[in-house]
């Protein structure tokens, strides 16, 4: 009974040499596939980093110079201020939420709080092939439909030309609508049903519980599906550029033509040549898309920590 | 008493007012899909599907069709099997910590990427560094860099949706972590992975600015399918070939706007684009379901 061979035992029981390090092969691997994102971001600002600084370092362009509010890329001297295009690209992002903020959360209500279950078999489909939907083809209706429309019936209020300010916030409102519903929607079914059954039971109608009750409980959410949006809207280019004119000045209402960083980008970027000031400006103008579009992010984040504090 | 009406009658407003709102929204869509069928119906044919451009009629859409479904493939066969291996990391290995958050962050990062950014960083780095010109590998290369994010994270959901108890019987039988994931997590995850595969295929067929600097905008005339020379870049085959896809297509003839039948091509183009993503939509929709059915056996 004393003499059990104990140390023997454990050795014979102790795995072979270099298997741990098998088995952790696969973590390895998969590590590697989901850091690559890591490397992507660091790779997509070291390359439109770069090339967005040469008009200041190779060029020797002051800050002024570059965020100024002309654009003449072709006189002598030539002037390459962005501000027109910054201007463009906050101008529609801001009309567009304005428009389709009210309408999907709206629509976000109806189908988390209003909708009789076939209404809602009806709209939770449309929305997610209402996503799906291209969004050239939201430009090619604009330029087809509302361009047109508006020129003929609504020249007397300035739509001279139809392409305009106006067209282009509008193509990005439909376009962000059903981004700005599915998200809203998705923060609106999970607030508690204590919240509402609560609020019922106390005698208040139904637009008194979601005013009251559920409204303030999703603000944050709701705010992060309007940025959201707005960050799409923000960062299209083509369905713009269709219908909004380019015309690179700082518009005097919403009827005139203007144009956005994007659609500056996607006209001007096959005519230049690599190396000049003119599309030096154009990676200066991609830079700022960039950090604006993770400034977004940044933004985004800060809110989902504060919804997730009690 | 009065405020009792008036509180009444503000909800039958509001209720009324969010039904308009939801009608509305639904009228609108069905109204563009109704265009594009309509607008297409005498157009949309074998002809206008599989026939050349034309430079004096609206001839057909064939060779930018076959790109976008070559650039559709070549983006999956690098996404799809990069963004599982991800996901599956997400799920299945990544604990709380500093390398998941910040792979988290980068993830949210490269998802609020302008695509015309996207564009440019390709420009840069597919097109001027590799001395490649304008190519459907770039293209597909760019494709990827947004939409590996998104594939990650889609196959992560799918994976995470696998109930725990599969798990633990398996590791109960004493396979290792990896076996079971292979063996028994994917399999019950395929549904989840297949509608993850078609959502993010909608998007890579619908995307254009990404590719205007990338796979190049220039209309091709005609394709010789019998050359299979991969390295030759005029062969529809090769990886190296100019790739004007269908969505770039639709902004090029529409920014150019030559002659009275451009009209009727882009109309039956988009609607084209519109029916294939609703059918990606809805096939992904119905393929989830079908294959739930099978592996669940319910």
């Amino acid at each position: 009974m004393a003499n059990l061979p104990l140390a023997v035992t454990s050795s014979a029981l102790r795995p072979p040499r270099g298997l741990a390090a098998r088995l952790d092969v696969p973590r390895r691997v998969t590590l590697i596939a989901a850091g690559l994102v890591v490397l992507l971001v660091g790779l997509l600002l070291a390359f439109i980093g770069w090339n967005g600084i040469q008009i200041f370092t190779a060029t020797g362009a002051s800050l002024t110079d570059v965020f100024a509010p002309i654009w003449s890329p072709s006189s002598t001297p030539a002037r390459f201020g962005i501000l027109p295009f910054v201007f463009g690209t906050l101008g529609v992002m801001v009309v567009a939420a304005l428009i389709a903020a009210p309408l999907s959360i709206g629509l976000a209500i109806f189908m988390a709080e209003v909708a009789p279950p076939w209404a809602r078999s009806i709209t939770r489909p449309a929305m997610e092939v209402f996503v799906g939907i291209p969004s050239v083809v939201y430009g090619f209706l604009g330029l087809t439909i509302l361009v047109p429309f508006l020129r003929d019936n609504f020249r007397g209020i300035g739509f001279t030309l139809g392409f305009s300010w106006f067209a282009g916030s509008l193509v990005l409102a439909l376009m962000i609508l059903p981004t700005i519903a599915s998200i809203a929607y998705d923060t609106l079914i999970t607030i508690p049903a204590d919240l509402r059954s609560g609020s019922l039971a106390l005698g208040t109608t139904r637009w008194q519980t979601i005013r009251h009750i559920l409204l303030p409980a999703a603000k944050t959410g709701l705010l992060t599906a309007v940025i959201l949006g707005m960050m799409r809207a923000a960062g299209e280019a083509l369905a713009v550029q269709m219908v909004i004119g380019n015309r690179p000045t700082i518009p005097t209402s919403l009827t005139a033509p203007m144009t956005t960083l994007t659609s500056q980008i996607t006209l001007d970027m096959g005519n230049t040549v690599s190396g000049e000031p003119w599309n030096q400006v154009l990676w200066t103008m991609g830079l700022v898309l960039l950090l604006m579009s993770f400034t977004f992010v940044v933004i985004v984040r800060a809110l989902g920590r504060r919804a997730s504090q009690p | 008493m009065t405020t009792l009406r008036r509180t009444l009658l503000a909800d039958r407003i509001a209720t009324a007012i969010l039904w308009a709102i939801a009608i509305f929204v639904v009228a609108i869509l069905l109204a563009i899909i109704a265009h594009f069928l309509l607008a297409a119906v005498g157009t949309l044919g074998p002809a206008f599907l599989f026939g050349d451009p034309s430079e004096s009629s609206v001839g057909g859409i064939g060779p930018v069709l076959w790109n976008s479904v070559y650039m559709l493939v070549l983006t999956l066969l690098i996404t799809v099997p990069l963004g599982t291996l991800g996901g599956i990391y997400m799920a299945e290995y990544a604990g709380e910590g500093q390398i998941t958050n910040i792979i988290r962050f980068c993830q949210e990062l490269i998802s609020s990427v302008p695509s015309i950014v996207v564009g440019l960083f390709g420009l840069a780095l597919f097109v001027n560094a590799t001395h490649w010109s304008y190519t459907a590998l770039g293209g597909a290369l760019a494709l990827t860099v947004f939409n590996l994010p998104l594939m990650s994270r889609l196959a992560e959901q799918a994976i995470r949706a696998v109930p725990d108890d599969e798990r633990s019987g398996s590791l109960a039988l004493g396979s290792t972590k990896w076996q079971t994931i292979v063996h028994v997590v994917l399999p019950i995850a395929i549904p989840g992975l297949v509608t993850a595969v078609i959502l993010t295929a909608g998007r890579i067929f619908g995307e254009a600015a990404a590719l205007l600097f990338t796979a190049g905008v220039s209309t091709p005339t005609h394709y010789d399918f019998g050359n299979l020379n991969l390295t030759d870049p005029r062969s529809p085959w090769s990886p190296f070939h100019t790739a004007t896809t269908l969505s770039v297509y639709i902004w090029k003839i529409n920014s150019e706007g030559l002659g009275d039948f451009v009209r009727q091509l882009a109309d039956a183009s988009a609607a084209v684009l519109v029916l294939l993503v609703l059918v990606f939509n809805l096939g992904a929709r119905a393929l989830g379901r079908l294959l739930q059915r099978r592996v669940t056996g319910a």
